[in-house]
């Protein structure tokens, strides 16, 4: 090879990547960088955001009871979230592996397909179902004797949980379905043949091997379900507030941008650090089965 | 391989009707004949459809999401085509950085490029504009766009292009006569992807969009803070028909499983 075709080669791919890089730094990262710089101004009700740095807005957040009553709503709330996907979504995933191939395609089909459908329908419909204490789902769930009075649903944490989850739970099975499409089915038929029962295999077979999936699943849902927007905005209400709705009521309501500015910022530092640090506490712990 | 037991199959039936379940019942309280929110026992309407008509900010807010999803995933392959390109074939340094960078909006919760956008086109005077609203998709479906027309030129043939170039093909006819064929699927998808993506954005265009740029999600979502009623469902109705439209794209071009399965490990 020449060295001018050596040249041509190495420039190549950064002339294609350009027109992207440039859009990238332009509108992604200037933007971003422009956020956090905001949550340092000042802003006040007449005088609109003054572009002085101050701590005042993260002052008013490590202080004021009422941020971090809203942000362990928020993150209790992604936490239960992420419990009811694995509780639900893992076996599911494990029983759909063994289903017939048509069978299997159609349900991973039907289960898979609503991560598509816009969340404000998926919400609304949740929203039908809880209808007040007569809705369908606690009419159901008083019928199969499972509670003897309402559970009330809207406006709760309990119905956005669930809406949640729904919303969700693709991601938990998808991720789960990866982990057990690397699964060797014959160590499942060595185990048996060694005389294990079906709960030991579970236990002692497939939970292990489906672990990193369940986990890597979990970071999923855990980083969207704290900062998911429609469903918390449909189903809580005006009151129940978490991070992103308060984010979306000091912009376009308060208007001060500045407090919103920071909440965003400490929500995306939460959510980078919880992220990264569980990725790689996930990756030493199975390095195993990622090889 | 063991067969599922019946505690599993119970198990199964009842996790796919509550999944199922919401989405059903939009569909079917559209139907309703009757004034208010029910199911339709007493017989099928369209009275809730024939009742969008007059109610334009809904008919208007259908056009700009589909302008939006349509011009928006256009453009965003418009940039994505060529990184997929240098990001299959070269192996150079800053590979894997870029590649990141390019997926990162996936990472990023959209409330945080909600804000992120508002304050940027405000401070460029663009606040409010559809201008502002493409360029803002085009960041978030970019990564759909990418991955799609990454795989496709991944799993191309080069000893097709090396055959082109011997027999004269150069440059902009090497790329439409050859490149762009052999990878034209994983574009179109990238594309259906892409759109679909865009059009059912609620949480960072609701930060954008104003009165005549409202997108039909905005525009549902500010419907329901007020009230539910019938009508909502028969647009909801509207936008899953349009949606399982290009689903139906998707895997006729593609195969919805391969879609899905690479939408899920998603950069991580």
């Amino acid at each position: 090879m020449s060295t001018a075709a050596d040249e041509r080669n190495a420039r190549a791919p950064w002339a294609l990547t350009a027109p992207a890089l440039m859009l990238f730094v332009g509108v992604l990262l200037i933007p971003l960088a422009m956020t956090v710089m905001l949550s340092f101004h000042d802003w006040g009700q007449y005088k609109g955001i003054e572009p002085v740095f101050i701590l005042k807005n993260w002052h008013e957040i490590v202080t004021d009871p009422y941020y971090a009553e809203m942000f362990w709503r928020t993150f209790r709330i992604a936490i239960l979230t992420t419990l009811l996907t694995a509780l639900l979504g893992a076996p599911e995933a494990y029983i759909l592996n063994r289903m017939d191939g048509r069978w299997k395609s159609i349900f991973l089909l039907v289960i898979l397909g609503p991560l598509l459908i816009s969340v404000v329908a998926r919400t609304l419909g949740w929203a039908l179902l809880f209808g007040g204490n007569n809705g369908l789902v606690n009419k159901l769930l008083m019928s199969a004797g499972v509670i003897s009075s309402p559970i009330p649903f809207m406006f709760t944490e309990t119905g956005m949980v669930v809406a949640l989850a729904h919303v969700m739970m693709p991601f938990m099975v998808l991720s789960v379905w990866a982990a057990l499409q690397r699964l060797d089915p014959q160590i499942e038929n060595a185990a048996m043949s060694l005389g294990a029962g079906p709960l030991t295999i579970i236990r002692r077979i497939i939970m292990p091997q489906i672990m990193p999936g369940v986990l890597s699943g979990a970071i999923i849902v855990f980083s969207l379900s704290a900062s998911a927007f429609a469903t918390p905005a449909i189903i809580g209400g005006r009151r129940l507030k978490v991070a992103a709705t308060l984010a979306y009521d000091e912009f376009l309501n308060t208007l001060n941008w500045p407090l919103g500015a920071a909440v965003a910022t400490l929500l995306l530092a939460a959510l980078v650090l919880i992220v990264v640090g569980s990725n790689a506490l996930i990756e030493r712990r199975y390095a195993e089965v990622f090889r | 391989m063991r067969r599922n037991g019946p505690l599993a199959l119970i198990f199964h039936t009842i996790f796919v009707v509550v999944m199922v379940a919401p989405i059903l019942v939009v569909c079917l309280v559209a139907f309703t004949p009757e004034g208010f929110l029910s199911l339709p026992t007493n017989g099928f309407s369209l009275r809730w459809f024939r009742a969008i008509a007059n109610y334009p900010e809904f008919i208007h807010a259908f056009w700009v999401s589909l302008g939006l999803g349509a011009l928006s995933s256009f453009v965003a392959l418009l940039f994505a085509v060529p990184a997929a390109l240098a990001l299959a074939r070269y192996r150079f340094r800053g590979r894997d950085a870029l590649a990141a960078l390019f997926l990162s909006p996936l990472m990023i919760p959209h409330v945080v490029l909600g804000i992120a956008f508002l304050r940027f086109f405000t401070s460029a005077g663009l606040g409010g504009s559809f201008a502002a609203l493409i360029i803002a998709h085009v960041i978030i479906v970019f990564p759909f766009a990418l991955r799609l027309t990454l795989a496709a030129a991944t799993g191309m043939d080069l000893s097709l292009e090396m055959a082109a170039v011997s027999l004269g093909a150069n440059g902009w006819t090497l790329f439409r006569r050859v490149t762009l064929p052999l990878i034209l699927p994983g574009v179109i998808s990238g594309w259906a992807l892409a759109f679909i993506q865009s059009f059912d954005d609620l949480t960072m265009t609701v930060f954008l969009a104003a009165p005549g740029t409202e997108t039909l999600p905005v525009r549902m979502f500010l419907y329901i803070q007020d009230n539910i009623d019938p009508l909502v469902t028969s647009v909801s109705a509207c936008v899953i028909a349009v949606t399982m439209t290009a689903l139906i794209l998707l895997d006729r071009f593609y195969g919805l499983d391969r879609v899905l399965a690479g939408k899920g490990d998603t950069g991580r």
